[in-house]
């Protein structure tokens, strides 16, 4: 199996086995992010990282990942300084980079940006983010916090709460650890739920997710609690935002609740779902998830260029 | 029984037979019609049929589909046949067939969805199920509800 030259628009891009070969990739990548260990896998290429929209850990840890391999960076992180001011095409934009580059690295506001960059591109496309579509690194860097933390994939019962209606990261996610077999139960407000097709994607794969409102019951016997951001601008009466916002707090008082190993991830930013004296305890892994994307990173970025 | 003819017998032109039942009038629109036609045309909804229990039928009068007008028409009545007139007679007939991608057919109906923007690429769906016709958008993966809405 080879991953070389490889596009990764979607996590539904990657079979079962293609997700083990990069999660088990980045734990032999985890010294190398660390500083601990050089290793030159990727010199003399270049990375084109195109940010038409802000990012700071997608980024970051992307560009952080290349560095470390011995890569180059090109691109930018604000698109107003480019000739897409002028009216250039993203197209155009694209076959530039292309023409500077090895690897693509995207994103952008509009979802299927990267799919249609991959059409155009010979270099491997990554899609870092497309507006409320897929964000498949984020997904593989979630899997693989998982697995470092527990060991495994398969069995675990994990809750998804926040918004899981247009919180993208939830559907991709969903869906991959549903590939895996994990148990899912997905915690929302009413106005926020899964929607239907994710829930049918699960089913498709064997899995059965539960949704409910009820978090303290959910989070009793599970494994993993992924808590995402509740927009406040998703609510049209801020009453109501209040209303939701308090009845998923993660705090202390709750996790009084949970197994004594549950984890509690968060792909950050976080407002104020989870007290920060959660951090302290040893639920929180969402830093370590964080730190997570840049070994996930080096190791896709070298599966794609055949290093 | 005598077999009953709700619609006369045409000269020429084309019968689109075996429509999904209440999509006729969405036919006439995906054709055009009867925008500017100068062409007879009858539309029969919800009659009996032995294979589908109800079916519309439309005939239409000089004039023949060609195929792209006929993948048109199979993304909202999938099991319609089209039978091809000439002089009283059946020159062609044959099942309308829902290709395996639809492109620059169906517009994607996700406004945030890049094939709606000022790109040079056209709008791309891939069959994901034929019964019931589900499509997605190849670019932002969206399914549309309504698919005869979205047609361009």
């Amino acid at each position: 199996m080879s991953l070389k030259g490889k596009d990764i628009v979607s996590i539904r891009d990657l079979s079962k086995g293609e997700i083990l070969e990069i999660l088990n990739h980045a734990k032999e990548m985890i010294p190398v992010a660390k500083g601990k260990k050089k290793l030159k896998l990727l010199e003399g290429k270049i990375l084109a990282s195109l940010f038409f929209e802000p990012s700071t850990r997608t980024r970051l840890s992307f560009e952080t990942a290349m560095h470390r391999l011995g890569g180059s960076v090109i691109g930018f992180a604000d698109p107003s300084i480019t000739s897409l001011r002028k009216g250039e095409n993203i197209v155009d934009t694209i076959r530039m980079a292309d023409a500077y580059s090895d690897v693509i690295v995207i994103r952008h506001p509009k979802e299927g940006t990267a799919r249609m960059a991959a059409e155009f591109a010979e270099a491997p496309v990554i899609n870092a983010g497309d507006g409320a579509g897929r964000h498949p690194t984020q997904c593989l860097l979630d899997l693989f916090t998982i697995l470092m933390e527990k060991g495994k994939l398969e069995g675990m019962k994990v809750v998804l709460l926040g918004d899981l209606k247009y919180g993208r990261t939830v559907h991709s996610l969903a869906y991959a650890l549903a590939l895996f077999g994990a148990e899912l139960v997905f915690v929302s407000p009413e106005s926020l739920r899964m929607p239907k097709e994710i829930v049918e994607d699960c089913i498709e794969l064997g899995v059965e997710p539960v949704s409910t409102t009820d978090l303290e019951k959910a989070i009793r016997d599970a494994d993993v609690l992924y808590v995402t951001r509740i927009q406040k601008e998703r609510f049209p009466d801020p009453t109501e935002y209040s209303r939701v916002i308090g009845s998923y707090k993660v705090d202390m008082n709750l996790l009084k609740h949970a197994k004594e190993d549950l984890i509690v991830m968060h792909p950050l930013p976080r407002i104020d779902e989870i007290s920060p004296e959660v951090d302290k305890t040893r639920h929180a892994v969402y830093f370590k998830q964080a730190f997570n994307g840049v070994p996930v990173r080096m190791s896709i970025l070298s599966k794609v260029l055949g290093g | 029984m005598k077999k009953e003819l709700k619609i006369p017998r045409i000269k020429d032109g084309t019968v689109i037979d075996h429509i999904t039942a209440g999509q006729a009038l969405k036919v006439l629109r995906i054709l055009g019609i009867p925008e500017g036609t100068k062409s007879i045309v009858s539309v029969a909804m919800y009659v009996k049929s032995k294979k589908m229990g109800k079916k519309d039928i439309v005939k239409v009068e000089n004039r023949e589909l060609d195929p792209e007008e006929v993948n048109k028409i199979a993304l909202i009545a999938p099991k319609a046949t089209i039978n091809i007139i000439r002089d009283y007679k059946v020159a062609k007939k044959f099942r309308v067939h829902v290709p395996d991608e639809i492109v620059g057919i169906v517009r994607c109906p996700n406004p945030n969805c890049i094939s709606n923007s000022e790109e040079p690429i056209e709008s791309r769906f891939v069959v994901v199920r034929r019964d019931p016709l589900v499509i997605k958008c190849y670019y932002c993966e969206r399914k549309p509800d309504n698919i005869a809405d979205n047609i361009i």
